[in-house]
């Protein structure tokens, strides 16, 4: 299923570097009330990779569809295109080690212009977008580049707090090459003074953590007189090098 | 001062929220016509080798409730025990078989289904087997960063029993809940997110 196998580049078989997890938020932060009883209580089980978390799936670009990254024509009728700001959302897909990740298959989904998800669990008062759906996907270049073309979403309000409104965000989903990579996370747009007040971005303890997921305006990327840029860079976990690996058990 | 490490720092997870459907099974929130199907629904193919079996089973939250807007996704060697990955090096996996599947659980009741093969025994880092097992992803709103377990098969009394991961288990009583009751041909493999009851989940 993938182009990556049928590159000449070595594959990797080294075990991921241990999540930091005080840098991702906790299971349990009861400012996000929903949290409270979706979190284990008792402690993890630390498991040095094995080949189960070492491999994952690898996705080619047969599964792409021609408009799968472009959020305004996708769902459109022919000739018509999704209302809102339009933006373009690029970035790189990198390892702790700062190496690019090539053939990673980036899902995202998101609002429309005025917050309202199409969804049928969803009952904001913000009307639907006929011309928007919100999902799309992408697969990393060789260099892991990636870029989408979508409209800014907009605020939106839920039932956490009385009065709590998410900030601007999109949702992504990525994939690495070792299933133990898996991540699902959100950016958000520089400038948005929503960032600061969100429960569920203040699941995070550390500002420079929030900051990395804060995409930045890139001005020399927009395309004069038709979408502005956003650079939203995405880090997954690094690896050890299998050049001095043993066999031994307990490490 | 010493030199830099040069390392950045993993992006941070953050929640899938109620309407992870949007962007991972599209055609499931009913957003037809922008991907032909839902991605990881089929795993199997006419072609595949090895035992078929049924995965079901519900996520429940600390009150007992089942999760009714999660998404799973599952991750296995074929029949052989060979990962359908580039960084599988052992040989080459069943090109019949992906190993990767995802369902959202159903918006009335909860439940998952993966119709699968059962996986051939995997080797642990010092070569010793590895009894059959599943890998698990979580993702749902309230659910910070993604949940990983493993499911063991519990008609491998024998392997399971000699498994290095379910040796790691300290409270003994506790291994029961990675292993899935056989049902003719379904395994039931259901999810406690907290109590007394709660699944053994890792940090890998």
């Amino acid at each position: 299923m993938s182009d990556v196998r049928n590159s000449n580049l070595k594959p990797e078989t080294g075990a991921f570097f241990q999540r930091d997890r005080d840098w991702h938020p906790a299971a349990f932060t009861p400012g996000y009330k929903t949290s409270v009883l979706r979190s284990p209580q008792k402690a993890l089980l630390s498991l040095d990779n094995t080949l189960s978390e070492i491999t994952g799936p690898v996705f080619g670009h047969n599964i792409l569809g021609e408009h799968d990254n472009d959020l305004i024509t996708n769902f459109a009728k022919p000739g018509e295109m999704a209302i809102g700001p339009r933006i373009i959302v690029y970035g790189r897909v990198l390892d702790e080690r700062g190496k690019g990740v090539p053939g990673a298959l980036l899902e995202f989904w998101q609002a429309n212009a005025g917050g309202r998800y199409r969804h049928r669990k969803e009952g904001y008062i913000a009307p639907l977008d006929p011309n928007f759906g919100g999902c799309g996907r992408t697969i990393t270049d060789e260099d892991g580049n990636y870029s989408f073309r979508t409209i800014q979403p907009g605020p939106y309000p839920w039932p956490n707090g009385i009065n709590d409104w998410r900030p601007a965000h999109i949702h992504f989903s990525v994939f690495g090459h070792g299933f133990a990579q898996r991540l699902i996370t959100q950016m958000y747009f520089d400038g948005d003074p929503m960032i600061w007040q969100c429960p569920i971005v203040k699941t995070i303890n550390d500002r420079a953590a929030i900051e990395a997921l804060t995409a930045a305006l890139d001005r020399e990327a927009t395309i004069p007189m038709d979408s502005r840029a956003y650079k939203f860079d995405i880090v997954l976990r690094g690896r050890r090098s299998t050049m001095f690996e043993n066999r031994m058990e307990g490490n | 001062m010493a030199q830099s490490l040069n390392r950045l720092k993993e992006s941070a997870s953050q929640t899938a929220g109620p309407y992870v459907h949007i962007g991972l099974t599209p055609n499931f929130a009913e957003i037809d016509g922008v991907y032909g199907e839902d991605l990881g629904i089929s795993m199997v193919n006419d072609k595949t080798r090895g035992e078929r079996v049924t995965i079901v089973g519900r996520i429940f939250d600390g009150t007992g409730t089942p999760l009714r807007d999660a998404l799973v996704e599952i991750w296995q060697a074929d029949a052989a025990g060979l990962y359908n990955s580039p960084s599988e090096m052992r040989g080459s996996a069943d090109p019949n078989f992906t190993g990767w599947g995802r369902c959202a659980t159903n918006m009335d009741n909860g439940e998952f289904r993966f119709e699968t093969i059962k996986p051939g025994s995997v080797p642990f880092k010092d070569g010793r087997g590895q009894a059959p097992h599943v890998s698990f992803w979580i993702v749902a709103r309230g659910i910070n960063l993604g949940l990983n377990t493993r499911m063991y098969f519990g008609d491998e009394d024998e392997a399971n029993g000699k498994d290095p991961v379910l040796a790691r288990v300290e409270h003994r009583s506790r291994v029961a809940t990675l292993i899935a009751p056989r049902e003719g041909d379904t395994f039931r493999f259901d999810i406690h997110l907290q109590g007394e009851k709660e699944t053994i989940f890792f940090d890998i």
